[in-house]
């Protein structure tokens, strides 16, 4: 019989988690992955205007912010059967874009760095050493030997000051950390270094947003971003070459040293793509539409199921009946009375909590499945499939990050992406593409506006008639899902299928385990007390659980019982 | 770069006290903040409940200060789960450790609404209900500062029909002890310039009658937008991309509840690139008010049409 380690908070994550293993022989050989929270928010959009629920959903997440505005007005234009302008597909994909290299490179530094990184170890590191280290590794112009010292003088007041904020009780010293303190000094610099990156990614959504976090220019029929060359309060040329500027910057960063550190990391802790390896069926929605329709579009989307790419079929349109048929949710081991499994426009949520129980209810989150099975979803599964469709982006920095490991002297290959350090490798990948498309899309923006094109907005009707839709967004956690039904112009279900939902999934009624439950099955715990690798698995998917919790009721249902044990 | 006076301890205290004094607040609150000054940095501990997390993620929108210096350099942020590489036992031990050590000398910042209902089994951390953490550690605190709308009025979950009995920090700690920063999320400003005011003066920036600094929620944005003169002069965009919205014109009949609003988004702006959603082209939507998603929406119904 094996130990249970409850882990709570698991903290560097957005939201409550709760994880549970049970150890045996050094290993774990069972999890529980466990939302804590649920806000309630499925009758609040019930009898609204759908032409603000993007206001509301938006409010899910503000680490995934931008995203399920863009999913929820997509889910209305759905359903009202409707195009949009190509400038304002345009900015809806340099928001996608520059959101994507900000949240990516975040989850990488600030949130899952110091489960590899040993910050004390730093100080001991010889700064000449890193600059020729770092050096070595890329070419970015940032990594001289006055920039590691400057940085470890800092580190080293600060440790000495006795006050070290957040980073008290660290696993600093942990025997799973493996790193010469001349890579650690590298981290801690870069570590510091992006925050002033990921701002620059913040600012274009900014821009185009009218905020940020939680932007204000998307709405159902296009977007609110008023566009005129001749106009001084007008989105212009300026606004236009500010863009531009950010975007030059945030690729050097993203493409020279996000991308390499996790190269570099990875190849140092080259086990860890033995590790982690869980489901591997994936999904992903294509993204990026080049349309006024989203029939063809810059990101690939579709299913692999066991790992196998030959059986990837792709996801080809906004209208796909292979994606919106066979989406599916489980309650049968969430907080929730038991309604069979529900296609997410006939579900139901009616809460009934009634306390942890391993072998029974044990989360918020409900369990999506894709005809049946579950999916891990992620930059992994858009990367996944991109190797499979031969998507020459993808292949581009795919083969770029191969050789990279492959001159650190670790041979990678497809297969060694499923897994924890895969996953980390695959999101900076992606990053790298966002980088590229990022200025493609402007580019795109600029040329279309250059032609006398300044639409941005299609009038929005809605009939008396019941009317479904569905929008997809693929985000920086994987595929988002939104599903409405709306009669006589006003909600009468709305019901969102968000990525962490399907990677923190508990069992569904079949008992399959969900991603981070199945990806942690195996992995080492060399001190149960200090359980780090857990850590390290569940934050290769990059949790929100805010959005992972289903928090739409799709009825309107009012709450009939909650049981308190 | 923010700093704070090196003033004698006498004219230090006398500045508090007079101030305490006319706000009628206890002396020992400011006491106990400023003692925590004494050549360190002030202890934070930072909760988060029913919340996205967009509050937390404001503060990476800032660069005076940028969220490196402020966590390096300007406050002890010693419990941040967003930040912090502590977790499970490890996380929870710091928690503790810091409420004991730091007892009514720390600033407790939180972020989220709490829950009321069914014994609060909605939010839990650590296995204990949010409410219950909210009253240990701030009650412990020398202050609360209710960072976003969330915190401060109840948010997102608290709208028509609040299934979970969400409630705002004020709701459950003494008011006295409570600012508000509201926004969804603030502008991170609003809530540095905040902890800058009260190390640097020592004491608390003038608040109004919703417990928010007026510094920046003293003027409706109504009365400091840039299209205030297209307004007065009749000039209004009636939809989006027609040639009013194009020229920058007033977007009231697009429903901005602007006037409504207390705010400094037309003066302040975004993210360092000068923008706002009006000067965008998309109406305010009032999210520094209390209970806004259901008082000030629809969101594009004009405001002379709203219903209560």
């Amino acid at each position: 019989m094996g130990k249970k380690i409850t882990v709570d908070p698991i903290t560097r994550i957005e939201g409550h988690l709760r994880i549970d293993v049970e150890v045996e022989g050094g290993k774990v050989v069972n999890a529980w992955a466990s939302a804590q929270m649920w806000r309630g928010v499925e009758v609040i959009l019930k009898g609204r205007d759908p032409r603000e629920a993007w206001a509301f959903t938006q409010r899910i997440c503000g680490v995934c912010t931008t995203v399920h505005a863009i999913a929820s007005v997509r889910c209305v234009e759905n359903a009202l059967g409707m195009e949009i302008p190509l400038n304002a597909q345009y900015v809806r994909n340099i928001i996608l874009c520059a959101h994507g290299m900000h949240d990516h490179m975040v989850h990488f530094y600030h949130l899952s760095a110091l489960d590899w990184v040993d910050i004390l170890s730093a100080l001991k590191a010889d700064p000449k050493k890193t600059a020729e280290l770092a050096q070595s590794i890329s070419d970015w112009e940032g990594n001289s030997v006055t920039y590691f010292e400057n940085i470890q003088k800092t580190l080293k007041k600060f440790v000495e000051s006795g006050q070290i904020g957040p980073f008290r009780n660290g696993y600093w010293g942990h025997p799973q950390m493996k790193l010469p303190p001349e890579v650690n000094l590298l981290a801690v610099a870069h570590y510091l270094t992006a925050l002033d990156y990921q701002y620059k990614a913040d600012q274009v959504v900014a821009i185009l947003g009218g905020k940020n976090p939680h932007i204000q220019t998307v709405t159902v029929g296009g977007i609110a971003l008023a566009i005129n060359p001749d106009s001084p309060d007008a989105f212009n040329m300026e606004r236009i070459a500010y863009i531009r500027e950010l975007l030059l910057a945030v690729k050097e960063f993203t493409q020279k040293v996000y991308l390499n550190d996790v190269i570099a990391i990875g190849c140092l802790y080259k086990d860890w793509f033995g590790i982690g390896r869980g489901v591997t069926n994936y999904l992903a929605v294509p993204d990026l539409p080049l349309d006024t329709k989203g029939t063809r579009f810059d990101l690939p989307g579709g299913t692999i199921f066991n790992g196998d790419l030959k059986s990837y079929t792709p996801i080809k349109s906004f209208n796909d009946p292979y994606f919106r048929d066979n989406v599916a949710e489980s309650v049968a081991h969430s907080w929730y009375e038991d309604v069979g499994v529900r296609h997410p426009w006939k579900g139901e949520t009616i809460p009934n909590y009634t306390g942890f129980n391993y072998n029974g209810k044990y989360s918020w989150a409900k369990a999506p499945r894709f005809k049946g099975e579950p999916m891990q979803v992620g930059p992994l599964a858009q990367v996944l499939m991109g190797i499979a469709s031969n998507h020459p982006l993808t292949m581009k920095w795919v083969n770029y990050a191969i050789n990279k490991a492959k001159t650190l002297g670790v041979n990678l290959g497809v297969d060694d992406l499923h897994s924890t350090m895969g996953r980390h490798l695959a999101r900076a990948i992606r990053a790298a593409m966002l980088a590229d498309l990022a200025l493609k899309h402007l580019e795109l923006l600029e040329k279309n506006i250059a032609k006398g094109d300044y639409s941005i907005w299609n009038e929005v009707k809605f009939p008396k008639r019941e009317i479904r839709g569905f929008g997809f967004h693929e985000a920086p956690r994987g595929t988002l899902s939104h599903w409405i039904v709306i009669k006589n112009g006003k909600i009468k279900n709305y019901q969102c299928v968000v990525p962490s939902t399907w990677n923190v999934s508990p069992r569904c009624e079949k008992g399959k385990l969900g991603p981070y439950e199945a990806s942690l099955i195996d992995n080492p715990v060399v001190e149960p007390e200090k359980p780090l690798e857990v850590l390290r698995t569940i934050h290769s998917f990059d949790p929100c659980i805010a959005c992972a919790v289903h928090i739409m009721d799709t009825r309107g249902k009012e709450i009939k019982r909650v049981k308190v044990l | 770069m923010l700093s704070f006076k090196e003033l004698s301890r006498r004219d230090f205290l006398k500045i508090c006290t007079i101030v305490t004094a006319t706000m009628g607040l206890p002396a020992t609150m400011i006491d106990k903040v400023s003692a925590a000054l004494r050549g360190k940095k002030p202890t934070v501990v930072w909760l988060q409940f029913m919340e996205c997390t967009g509050c937390t993620e404001s503060l990476l929108r800032a660069d005076h200060p940028p969220l490196g210096r402020f966590l390096l350099e300007i406050v002890n942020l010693e419990y941040h789960e967003t930040l912090m590489p502590a977790a499970g036992k490890q996380a929870e031990e710091v928690l503790h450790d810091v409420v004991k050590r730091e007892k009514g000398k720390y600033i407790c910042v939180v972020e989220g609404a709490v829950s009321k209902k069914d014994g609060g089994v909605y939010c839990q951390i650590g296995g204990k209900p949010a409410i219950e953490i909210l009253k240990e550690v701030g009650n412990k605190a020398a202050l609360v500062i209710a960072m976003g709308t969330c915190a401060s009025f109840g948010g997102l979950q608290a709208a028509h029909p609040n299934p979970t009995g969400a409630v705002g920090v004020w709701d459950v700690i003494l008011r006295d002890k409570v600012i508000n920063i509201p926004g969804c999320p603030p502008n991170p400003y609003n809530f540095l310039a905040t902890v800058g005011y009260i190390l640097t003066f020592g004491k608390l920036p003038e608040l109004d009658d919703y417990r928010r600094p007026k510094f920046a929620y003293g003027r409706l944005i109504h009365d400091h937008c840039e299209r205030r003169g297209h307004f007065d002069s009749g000039r209004f965009a009636e939809r989006f991309g027609d040639e009013g919205h194009r020229k920058g014109y007033c977007l009231y009949k697009l429903g901005c509840k602007g006037p409504a609003t207390y705010s400094n988004c037309p003066s302040k702006r975004f993210c360092g690139v000068d923008v706002w959603p009006v000067s965008a082209g998309h109406p305010c939507i009032g999210c520094t008010e209390p209970n806004f998603w259901d008082n000030l929406t629809p969101i594009y119904k004009p405001i002379g049409e709203t219903e209560e």
